[in-house]
């Protein structure tokens, strides 16, 4: 393919269209009939351009871009799964896609239905007692989740309770939504078999602990097998379990959270449930609890009478945290996920996602160092080259994978180790595939002992050479036209 | 292999401590900055706040990895190195030159819990 590095304001021509529009009917009303308060002072920086010249553009920028429908993309702890064309079919069904958000309740009742029966999906294959799918993304779950967590003790009481465990082996949110929600964090060390270690935890309970939250299996790939236990003791110091539905994907069919002991939980829908991800969401973080807690999830709640749905606001609650329903788009494609694979099927999606993780890591371990032995379950972590004589980093090889056409897998992260490669396959690649990138991660492997050089300034067929990560945090350059 | 310098106290969160008379430096160690990589920020706090011993008191940021600092002492800040907010990359050229805070010592004797070189030099490897 051509080189293409354009903006569409570079190829706007003054004046050309993409169609000529038929005589204005309309004419009777002019430009003077506008307030003048409601007219903006400069004229719009509005591109113009033909039609066919609109279509090249924005497909030639789509060409620049790597995604699941271009190659692998193994990011550990994203769960990159492919998302099914089904699911945009149905979300574009002009049913759902022409609604208008203030419509009133009998008027929508089909929509209620998706959202009320993908809430009971959601709670069976979780295990807790109900679901607000009102969140707009993970992060906004998690805050969510504590804020029912915090609503809990407050309503009984208990305002001692300020502090929040969180694991060192945790997503980076975790923290982080404990902060935004006022909540002081306690961190508890990993073992090292790479579970929480409940020696550890015990001096930690007391009555200022409002809970914990922790993945399982957590950020290592591990599954947390004193779980029953931490449970115990958790809801022996009085505090809840919140579970980080980031990890969810390998349960799926196994085992539920819910019957682990856990409390609240947040699902990421654009992980396990094949949903978009990220800038082309948008994300979908519904929260589900346990029954003690219905009462402080969110408004407006969805609920059933006889044939009929209605939003319900309930005085416990912790209020409105998201305008209207939430991302409504997002749960079509979820529940049609969930219908179209059907019982049987989703039973598959954990067992497969496990063994496609582990197939890789016994594969590659005569090559990577891995830190934490045993099966692992979706995803797993390498700590850089098992060779460390050859100076090549994990950045190196991560840069070296985009030139032989894979995405790289997650980097640097847990902070457990210095040189994490965090991979994480998904059960939706084939055996080919998996083959294909087992086979480049022993080539990169290879190449770092007998050419290092050409690893370490890797990668060399992107749009872009190898950029400068110190200036870009340093010295960021925001706009386009910085560059020029 | 990281450089580890005699005649400072050093905590198992990486941080030295250089003590002169009443008062101390505080930085971060050269096998700290080897593990974090290229540093892209110091936060730092003011003049005149008060640091606990084992609590944090700012952060280093890397393209790797942010870290919170966990201050080795308890005292008061009399003076910051100003120099690593424009040049926080003086961190990974010397570690121990670079000195992030300078603080009154409000208890002396928190120095005796701190490991001495040779200690410090055992945990790295």
């Amino acid at each position: 393919m051509k080189y293409y590095d354009k903006l569409i304001f570079e190829i706007s021509k003054e004046g050309r269209h993409g169609y000529t529009l038929p005589e204005n009917q309309l004419a009777k009303y002019s430009i003077e009939d506008i307030p003048s308060t409601l007219l903006r002072e400069e004229k719009a920086q509005l591109p113009e351009a033909s039609e066919l010249d609109v279509v090249r553009h924005y497909t030639n920028v789509s060409n620049k871009n790597f995604g699941v429908e271009t190659g692998f993309y193994p990011l550990g702890s994203c769960t990159m799964k492919y998302n099914p064309k089904i699911n945009d079919e149905i979300a574009n069904m002009p049913a759902f896609s022409s609604l208008h958000p203030l419509q009133s309740d009998e008027t929508v009742q089909g929509v209620l239905e998706v959202y009320y029966n993908l809430a009971r999906s959601l709670s069976e294959i979780s295990g807790l007692a109900e679901y607000t799918l009102n969140p707009f993304a993970g992060s906004h779950g998690e805050l969510v989740g504590l804020m029912i967590m915090r609503q809990y003790h407050i309503k009984r009481g208990d305002l001692k309770r300020t502090k929040v465990i969180v694991p060192d082996s945790a997503h980076g949110t975790n923290p982080a939504s404990a902060a935004v929600c006022g909540l002081e964090i306690v961190e508890v060390h990993s073992n090292e078999k790479g579970t929480i270690s409940v020696e550890d935890l015990k001096p930690l309970l007391d009555d200022t602990i409002a809970g914990i939250m922790m993945t399982n299996p957590n950020t290592l790939g591990i599954f947390e097998t004193e779980i029953l236990e931490i449970a115990d003791l958790i809801h022996e110091a009085g505090g809840l379990l919140y579970y980080d539905g980031a990890n969810l994907n390998p349960l799926l069919g196994k085992c539920r959270p819910g019957d682990m002991g856990f409390d609240i939980m947040h699902i990421n829908l654009h992980k396990t449930f094949s949903t978009p991800h990220g800038g082309g969401g948008p994300g979908s973080g519904p929260v589900g609890v346990s029954k003690a807690l219905v009462d402080f999830l969110p408004n407006p709640r969805v609920k059933k009478d006889g044939d009929c749905y209605y939003l319900d606001n309930g005085d416990d609650s912790l209020g409105s945290i998201s305008g209207f329903l939430g991302n409504f788009s997002v749960y079509i494609r979820a529940y049609t996920y969930i219908l179209s694979l059907g019982k049987d099927n989703l039973k598959n999606v954990g067992p497969l996602a496990t063994l496609n993780a582990n197939y890789i890591k016994e594969s590659l371990r005569q090559y990577y160092y891995l830190p934490i032995e045993g099966i692992c379950k979706h995803e797993f972590v390498f700590d850089g080259l098992l060779d460390k004589s050859t100076g090549v980093t994990t950045l190196d090889i991560a840069k070296r994978l985009l030139d032989y056409g894979f995405h790289a897998p997650t980097i640097y992260f847990p902070l457990l180790f210095t040189q994490s490669i965090m991979i994480e396959p998904t059960e939706t690649e084939s055996l080919d595939t998996l083959n294909a990138f087992i086979e480049v991660m022993k080539t990169v492997a290879i190449e770092a002992k007998e050419d290092p050089e050409t690893v370490k300034n890797a990668p060399y067929t992107t749009p872009v050479r190898r950029l400068d990560e110190t200036m870009a945090a340093k010295k960021p350059m925001l706009i386009y036209k910085d560059l020029l | 292999m990281s450089k580890v310098v005699e005649g400072l106290y050093y905590t198992e969160s990486h941080e030295w401590v250089k003590v002169e008379g009443e008062f101390a430096y505080i930085g971060i160690t050269d096998f700290a900055q080897h593990q974090l990589g290229n540093i892209v920020y110091v936060d730092i706090p003011e003049v005149g706040d008060e640091i606990k011993q084992e609590e944090e008191f700012g952060a280093v940021e890397s393209v790797k990895a942010a870290s919170d600092l966990l201050s080795p002492v308890s005292g008061t800040i009399v003076e910051v190195n100003e120099k690593l907010s424009d040049e926080p990359e003086l961190i990974n050229k010397n570690a121990f030159d670079s000195w992030i805070l300078k603080v009154k010592l409000s208890d002396a004797s928190e120095l005796k819990g701190l490991m001495d070189s040779k200690a410090y030099a055992e945990i790295c490897e």
